[in-house]
């Protein structure tokens, strides 16, 4: 448990993260997920509870090193020095461990090459994140953490960081990782746990918390002025395949489990009433819904 | 250890302004005071002659002088140069001759003494005792001799204390120290890195100052350069250690700076930098002479200037190193690192 004045950020958590896996904290900004990835990392002491890293408790001075030297770290913050080279800020963090990677090494794998001569000051906001996974990658890590790897990154560079996390893994390090995109975790974690204000809400595979939304896809829709009503909503409640109603100030989602069915049931049972339709989606269900389904917000509003 | 102190010097010279102020501002501040206190002698002494009758007889009576440089004035104009210094003392023709000065100036006197006695020479007055003039020049006694040392030491000053304090903070700001802290990076490492690297930038400095003062206006260093790089080490040190304790908490550019300024400003003003602290009163003396600043000051002038040897200045360098190892281990207990 870790409190912060009188806020209590992190309280009761209990998980296990197994060699070779990669695991993933998501929730919105503020669930605590920095907090206690830092208490993982020993930067941030707890008030209370235990962790153990690589079978061994955070301690003071040589113990503590030896344990630095298997763990390869990422903070969500850090801004490396502007003025420095790629290649001079990588040559300096090798420095630091026992064995690490060549700075040649390390600069291919994370396709930062050809910009070993080039000040930090210049790189892209993706070039510059990939260079803060290589200062974390350098020392060969078994246990790589990561704090929000992609956040603020466009598609591109993010799919670029997906891929160095996944060259990792196949050489058999494991990972753990915060994130608030779902579809990030989904792509990425063998398994993973949602927290929110300081709790562990969900914890699983992907694929089994969005087997237990109970369906497998997701109807967002709204109607024309006036055509929500309480009675709607019962209605809807009854229809063969769906599992849940939600009903939200921009509308309605339905979880269904057989979308072939519940569509044109939907669709006949408006018409019937002779309401219209003002937006209609569907997609997979994802982590997103099943953040909604728990919490009852939208990830991304909070 | 030496990768940290690598990178800090490259952050370092790749920011010209920085460079500026470390390395080009006491050039510059030494050349413009040397300038300005340069010691040529004594110049002619201006004085004014006024219009009237036997005016120009006795303007070229003075102007043979030497020391003197007379010009017909009319009155008008005589009174303004007078009354603005420009010329030490008016001498009016006539029986008796009138000398018109301000006694209170030093150089009017020295004219006044100056163009009685071209005056009453030139009518005849004879020496009555023989005399022999026996000029010396005492090395070091110029305010240009004074001036490098100070320089050298409020130099060493600034950089040490802009140097760390600046980075470290910028560092803490920045999350990079807590970066550090991720790694197995040892902490007292990262503090020595300061040090370290200093010393470098020292040579840098101390070369460019003693080299400038002795090229420009022939400031020799009278002891030995062992002693006086010695000296500068120690102060380096010392300084470095007492930057990283002025950054040790402060989360914030603007938070250090006040501090910096806190500590430096009394410093400069009172550790002899520019004029001796021997002019504060009697009482203030042991407490400027316990300031790091003053100690070093003190010791830099005696080797350049008495070309006094180590074993001399040891009360100094005690204080100076105590300063340094007092603040580092200050710092190091009370580092902020996140």
């Amino acid at each position: 448990m870790k409190r912060f004045g009188d806020v209590v950020a992190v309280a009761g958590l209990d998980l296990t993260v197994g060699a070779g896996e990669c695991f993933g904290l998501l929730g919105p900004n503020g669930a605590g997920k920095t907090t206690t990835i830092e208490i993982l990392e020993g930067l941030t002491v707890p008030d209370s509870g235990e962790v153990e890293i690589l079978g061994t408790p955070w301690r003071d001075g040589a113990p503590g090193r030896a344990l630095r030297e298997r763990l390869g770290i990422q903070l969500q913050e850090t801004q490396l020095a502007d003025k420095l080279q790629v290649g001079e800020v990588l040559a300096l963090f090798r420095s630091f461990y026992r064995q690490s990677h060549t700075v040649e090494e390390i600069l291919a794998l994370v396709d930062l090459e050809e910009k070993r001569k080039a000040r930090v000051v210049t790189l892209s906001g993706g070039q510059k994140q990939r260079l803060a996974v290589a200062c974390a990658l350098v020392s060969k890590p078994e246990l790589l953490f990561l704090d929000e790897p992609t956040t603020g990154l466009d598609p591109q560079s993010r799919r670029q960081l997906w891929e160095i996390i996944r060259r990792f893994r196949a050489a058999g390090g494991t990972v753990l990782l915060t994130t608030h995109y779902m579809e990030e975790a989904e792509r990425l974690c063998d398994r993973v746990a949602i927290m929110d204000h300081g709790k562990i809400i969900a914890l699983g595979t992907p694929k089994e918390l969005i087997a237990s939304l109970g369906a497998d896809h997701v109807v967002d829709f709204a109607l024309t002025e006036g055509g929500m009503s309480q009675d709607l909503v019962e209605v809807l409640q009854q229809m063969g395949g769906v599992t849940a109603v939600r009903t939200g100030s921009d509308g309605v989602s339905l979880t269904v489990v057989e979308l072939h069915r519940a569509l044109p049931a939907l669709l006949a049972l408006l018409q019937q009433r002779g309401v219209e339709l003002s937006l209609l989606t569907t997609h997979h269900a994802s982590l997103d819904d099943v953040f909604v389904a728990l919490t009852g917000r939208q990830l991304r509003d909070t | 250890m030496y990768q940290l102190a690598l990178s800090r010097m490259r952050e370092f010279y790749r920011e010209p302004e920085a460079v500026f102020w470390v390395f080009g501002f006491p050039l510059v501040l030494a050349f413009a005071l040397g300038l300005a206190f340069r010691n040529t002698g004594p110049g002619k002494l201006q004085v004014g002659v006024a219009g009237g009758p036997g005016d120009s007889a006795l303007a070229a009576t003075l102007d043979s002088s030497p020391r003197l440089d007379a010009a017909v004035l009319d009155t008008a104009t005589a009174r303004l140069r007078l009354r603005t210094g420009r010329i030490a003392l008016l001498a009016v023709p006539g029986d008796p001759v009138v000398y018109r000065y301000d006694s209170t100036r030093t150089e009017s006197g020295l004219a006044r003494l100056e163009v009685d006695d071209v005056l009453q020479r030139s009518r005849g007055r004879k020496d009555l005792v023989a005399v022999r003039d026996d000029r010396v020049v005492a090395p070091g006694s110029r305010y240009i001799d004074f001036l490098i040392p100070g320089l050298l030491g409020m130099n060493l000053l600034g950089s040490g204390i802009w140097g760390v304090g600046f980075s470290v903070v910028q560092a803490r700001q920045r999350k990079l120290l807590k970066r550090y802290m991720a790694t197995p990076m040892r902490r007292s490492h990262y503090l020595l890195s300061f040090i370290l690297s200093r010393l470098v930038f020292l040579i840098v400095e101390v070369v460019a100052l003693v080299g400038l003062g002795w090229l420009l206006f022939g400031v020799a260093v009278r002891g030995s350069f062992a002693t006086l790089a010695g000296i500068t080490i120690l102060g380096s040190f010392s300084f470095a250690g007492l930057g990283l304790l002025v950054a040790s908490r402060a989360k914030t550019i603007e938070g250090v700076s006040g501090l910096m300024n806190l500590v430096m400003l009394p410093m400069w003003i009172l550790s002899g930098t520019f004029f001796s602290y021997a002019r504060f009163p009697d009482a203030m003396i042991p407490f400027v002479k316990a300031l790091p600043l003053t100690a070093l000051n003190d010791a830099l002038r005696a080797v350049m200037i008495d070309g006094a040897a180590v074993a001399t200045l040891g009360a100094p360098l005690a204080i100076v190193v105590a300063w340094g190892a007092v603040s580092f281990v200050i710092a190091l207990k009370i580092f902020r690192w996140r």
